[in-house]
């Protein structure tokens, strides 16, 4: 999925050239989507994380969320080590249950992407967090070249935050110019492309309004993947933000017949928690979501209870914590 | 004209909190002459899976607390249990029959049982902890630390005395309980529930589940993350407590094996209901550094 050339924009994309040309159709676009209904899209999701997922659909989606997860390790702490530990992990989930799935990737620092593919190879995506991250303030030189490197080390997949302020201050041209141009760093030498997921951290956007223009800014400029937050900001993903986003990007594969991904992260530890993501995932978004290519959950804690709910299916009894390795 | 009762139905006690059955089942309690008393919530296999994992919670910061202080907390239950005798006496002789003077005895004796454990709390290591004696320049200490999570089924007729001669003695050593209380009797436990909440000790130390122990107790004995359990609960049933002990050798969990029938809780009950519960740690120490 990494791998796809670059190719013209989608000929339903090229119908956004003009709100794109300039920074007053821009805002003039972003404004005019319709405003989110916080009551509605709040019942909605709680409305969703209602419903009870039994038996076979619950293996079903248990095997799938741990497909989903991106193993996340972002602290300052990180040694060689630790990340070659979570990176066998992302390999094997389970050592002692072959028939348990890889995850989908493994999130790190840029610097720490050769040690993370020293151990998984091309079985599992390497993604990079990039961009001056979690902050975000950096020159765009810095950020770039961040991007670069991530790209040059082998990432598979670049997480990019945008720069909120200028969001927040409405200079949307410029949080614009500073995506496409990061994604033509993403760009290899051999023309294929890292995939570039665009982190809101929607904790700080105050609004669902403003949830709803960064999705449609980012994926005008040709992000591949929507991300919540980075997970260093309290909330971090909550239901009615990914709900937001979900409607977003159906409707922007309605509009343009491309189709955008979407990754939670932050505060997903339950099995529960994230079983609730993926009814809403095929309420909201449809079932062409529901693959680890298109919804990803970036977590760390998140998979040992996968794990746990897993072998409590497989054994019938409840597991705890002391069969799992600590991330 | 004539007042309408008030028809209680009492809750469980989970993580320091008073939640519902997660199943929203309960079930009328009797008294000893078969006359409606209450209803109880019946626990399910989902609320022993809430229970473990408010008791592993509680696990860390509880057996990391002195001795002395634990020692305080099992005398402050036993204060406040003394003042909430009235309501002890009464669900005693409700639940069990007999006289109010026989209820009055098992509240004291029960009292008492509390005060004896507290004392125990930073004696024990003395008593069965060692200085051993080795070839070599080294200090060598055996003392005993805590299993972890305790399941604990409590006795099903002793509906007080029992109870409390089972959960302090899990828990002054450091240990967390998941207790079952008896099916039949359950109010003096639930009762005795509302005295932990309010006498500092922290949530999730005792957890009490007021259902059916064959029910529960499978869920229990199979759980991964139980260290240890007591089948006092079962005790006469010979084929279910020996389908316990098989379940609980999967993660091989310390089995404190049901009695053939239930003990004389009055008799003085010796120092292995402590050291049922605990593992011995041997530290080796070089001597002159």
């Amino acid at each position: 999925m990494s791998t796809t050339a670059p190719t013209d924009p989608a000929p339903g994309l090229a119908a956004y050239s003009e709100v794109t040309a300039g920074e007053a159709s821009l805002r003039r676009f972003l404004h005019g989507l319709p405003g989110v209904d916080q009551v509605g899209a709040e019942a909605r999701a709680a409305g969703l994380g209602t419903r009870s997922i039994k038996t076979t659909a619950k293996a079903w989606a248990l095997d799938l969320a741990i497909r989903m997860v991106d193993l996340t390790t972002l602290e300052g702490q990180d040694t060689p080590g630790k990340v070659r530990a979570l990176a066998s992990k992302a390999l094997r989930p389970d050592p002692a249950d072959p028939s348990c799935p890889s995850v989908a990737a493994v999130c790190v620092y840029g610097d720490l992407v050769g040690e993370v593919k020293a151990v998984v190879g091309s079985e599992v995506n390497v993604a990079a967090v990039a961009t001056a991250f979690p902050s975000g303030r950096a020159s765009m030189a810095v950020k770039l070249a961040d991007t670069r490197d991530a790209v040059a080390a082998g990432a598979d997949e670049i997480d990019m935050v945008i720069d909120r302020g200028a969001f927040l201050a409405g200079h949307y041209l410029q949080v614009f110019e500073e995506i496409v141009a990061t994604r033509e760093a993403c760009v290899r030498p051999d023309g294929s492309h890292a995939h570039l997921k665009v982190i809101f951290e929607t904790g700080e956007l105050q609004t669902y309004d403003n949830v709803r223009r960064a999705s449609w800014l980012a994926m005008l400029a040709g992000a591949d993947f929507i991300k919540t937050s980075t997970g260093k900001v309290q909330p971090a993903a909550t239901l009615p933000v990914t709900l937001v986003m979900l409607e977003v990007v159906r409707d922007f594969r309605e509009a343009t017949g491309v189709q955008i991904g979407v990754k939670p992260a932050g505060g997903i530890r339950t099995a529960k928690d994230a079983i609730k993501y993926l009814v809403m995932v095929n309420e909201i978004a449809g079932d062409d979501w529901l693959d680890p290519d298109w919804f990803r959950f970036g977590a760390s804690t998140l998979l040992n209870d996968l794990l746990m709910q897993r072998t409590k299916m497989t054994t019938g009894r409840y597991s705890g914590p002391d069969y799992f390795t600590l991330d | 004209m004539a007042r309408i009762d008030v028809r209680k139905t009492y809750k469980l006690y989970i993580g320091g909190a008073f939640p519902r059955s997660e199943s929203g089942h309960s079930y009328e309690v009797t008294d000893s002459k078969g006359k409606f008393v209450a209803n109880a919530s019946l626990a399910s296999r989902k609320d022993v899976r809430d229970a473990v994992v408010a008791a592993r919670k509680a696990f860390g910061p509880w057996s990391a607390r002195t001795a002395y202080n634990r020692s305080q907390i099992l005398y402050r239950i036993a204060e406040v249990m003394e003042d909430r005798r009235p309501q002890f006496e009464e669900a005693v002789k409700q639940s069990e029959g007999g006289t109010a003077a026989a209820a009055r005895g098992q509240v004291d004796a029960a009292v008492d049982r509390l005060v004896w454990y507290a004392g125990w709390a930073d004696k024990l290591a003395q008593v069965i902890g060692n200085a051993n004696p080795v070839a070599g320049p080294f200090f060598n200490h055996t003392a005993p630390e805590p299993t972890g999570v305790v399941g604990v089924l409590a006795p099903q007729s002793s509906s007080l005395l029992g109870l409390v001669s089972v959960v302090a003695p899990a828990i002054v050593t450091g240990n967390v309980a998941v207790v079952v209380s008896s099916y039949a009797r359950p109010l003096p436990a639930v009762t005795f529930a509302e005295v932990l909440a309010t006498s500092d000790v922290p949530g999730g130390v005792v957890n009490i589940l007021t259902g059916d122990a064959a029910v529960l107790a499978p869920w229990l004995a199979a759980h991964m993350d139980v260290n240890a359990i007591d089948l006092c609960g079962v005790a006469g049933s010979a084929e279910l407590a020996t389908s316990l002990e098989v379940a609980a050798a999967d993660n091989l969990k310390r089995v404190r094996r049901a009695p053939d029938a239930e003990p004389d809780w009055t008799l003085d009950p010796g120092l292995s209901p402590m050291t049922a519960f605990v593992e011995h740690k041997t530290v080796w120490h070089p001597i002159g550094i």
